[in-house]
């Protein structure tokens, strides 16, 4: 195993580093509760800007490899995180990426049905609240007197983790639920880790262990799309054949259904099985089999009924799927 | 990139070819045993794979060997479209008729109409780097802070 640089008596070295995300992955390792001093018992902290107070240079002064495992969460979207991210993984063993937006691009992956033009133009010109009559815009390099300031690079296009560095293993999950962070680390000190590039997470759909699956449709019953606020939700029956969109059966099992006890559909936030290449694809074909309608009028009438079906089918893993971003 | 079905359309090709009909040489023909089997995914890949346009071609409605394949595919075809057209795929970059075998004309007719209405559109030009090097072109550049 390539990740232990260490003498016996000092403990792996251990970097937490966030991207384009909002937090709640960093959330997440506090979720660990008590289980945290075990973590911080068995390994040492070099680098996690949220909580406590190290710096870059500390990270370049480490020997290539001296981290013996970096969690980075976050989809990629500015030039510092994609410099961050290439600085860890040099320095790294193994590069976990953490939680739904380094796995798939997550929410801030949608972005991608847009451009850099069209976000910076709505949300530094053209939103009610915003005042800003030369219609300034972010540079990369601005002269003030004191010297140049400078900003990252702004992509146009979100990437996922992967698309950027290698990533050794994939936490799935908006945020990844203790449970299974627990598990990933106890496998990563003791060394047992399953094939490079798994998902640390079951192999099956959510469906698997829903406990609605006995109402899940077999045939086609789906004579409209309701939105969640339209229609008052059966806390007993399957979402699909309440005519509401659950993404359970294109999505990988072991979050704890934690949406669908708060009686809400899932969002596929966990991703899709290894088996599947497109969440989105994936939920659509298996969504259009269970529409009630073999005409064409009739099967339009139903589609016209999802409000914004790319959006909803690729919640989580736009930049992950095959087309990644709009043409 | 054409999807033709085992039983019908596929046997339609077979006598277009057999009379010795001339249509467009643009068609990439796969064969499947049913236009259910075609799952959108086959489609994204095709078109990730630089296909301009896709065709699939089944059973008439009522006529499918499976009995219901046909309509599954009609199904997956337009809620398919819908999303393409939010990705900016054009939706006629998407096809899905019905050709029986014995419809050699209607088979050449729609390949050809297909090939009109793909030339007419130009290259689909999925040319974001973003698409063939996995990244997209900022990241090539050394982009230090």
């Amino acid at each position: 195993m390539r990740i232990f640089r260490r003498t016996p008596l000092s403990k792996p070295k251990v970097a937490f580093y966030w991207c384009a995300s909002c937090g709640g992955c960093e959330e997440a390792v506090v979720d660990l509760a008590e289980d945290i001093l075990k973590v911080v018992a068995a390994v040492e902290f070099v680098f996690w800007p949220v909580a406590m107070d190290f710096k870059v240079k500390d990270v370049e002064a480490l020997q290539d490899g001296d981290i013996a495992v970096s969690f980075i969460n976050g989809a990629i979207r500015t030039g510092e995180q994609e410099h961050m991210a290439k600085l860890l993984r040099k320095k790294s063993g193994l590069v976990v990426a953490f939680g739904a937006c380094a796995h798939l691009g997550g929410t801030p992956g949608l972005a991608n049905f847009i451009n850099r033009k069209t976000i910076f133009d709505r949300v530094y010109l053209n939103a009610p609240s915003v005042y800003n009559p030369d219609g300034i815009l972010p540079q990369q390099k601005t002269m003030v007197e004191e010297g140049e300031l400078t900003l990252p690079e702004f992509y146009d296009t979100v990437c996922t983790l992967d698309q950027v560095i290698d990533v050794d293993y994939y936490l799935p999950g908006c945020a990844p639920p203790p449970d299974l962070i627990m598990k990933a680390v106890e496998a990563i000190l003791s060394g047992n880790l399953p094939e490079k590039g798994t998902v640390l997470a079951p192999d099956r759909a959510l469906c698997d262990s829903c406990k609605r699956r006995d109402t899940k449709p077999e045939k086609a019953v789906i004579k409209e799309i309701k939105r969640v606020h339209e229609v008052l939700l059966d806390p007993v029956k399957c979402f699909l054949d309440q005519g509401v969109i659950c993404l359970g059966p294109a999505t990988r099992d072991g979050c704890g259904e934690r949406c669908i006890n708060a009686n809400m559909p899932c969002r596929g936030c966990f991703g899709p099985t290894s088996r599947v290449v497109d969440q989105g694809a994936k939920f659509l074909s298996g969504l259009a089999s269970i529409i009630d309608a073999n005409d064409e009028q009739g099967i339009k009438k139903v589609i016209d009924s999802i409000a914004d079906p790319a959006g909803i089918f690729y919640y989580y893993a736009l930049p992950a799927s095959m087309l990644r971003r709009k043409r | 990139m054409g999807f033709l079905c085992n039983w019908c359309s596929y046997g339609g090709a077979d006598a277009a070819g057999s009379q010795r009909k001339n249509y467009a040489p643009n068609v990439k023909v796969i064969r499947v045993m049913c236009t259910g089997r075609v799952e959108p995914e086959f489609v994204l890949k095709a078109f990730q794979s630089g296909a301009d346009g896709v065709l699939i071609l089944g059973c008439h409605p009522g006529d499918c060997h499976y009995k219901e394949g046909n309509y599954k595919a009609l199904r997956r075809y337009h809620l398919l479209k819908k999303v393409l057209s939010q990705f900016g795929i054009e939706e006629e970059r998407l096809r899905l008729d019905w050709v029986s075998a014995t419809e050699a004309d209607k088979f050449v007719d729609t390949i050809n109409d297909m090939v009109a209405t793909i030339k007419a559109l130009g290259p689909l030009a999925l040319s974001n780097p973003a698409l063939a090097k996995g990244v997209s072109a900022d990241f090539q550049e050394d982009t230090l802070v």
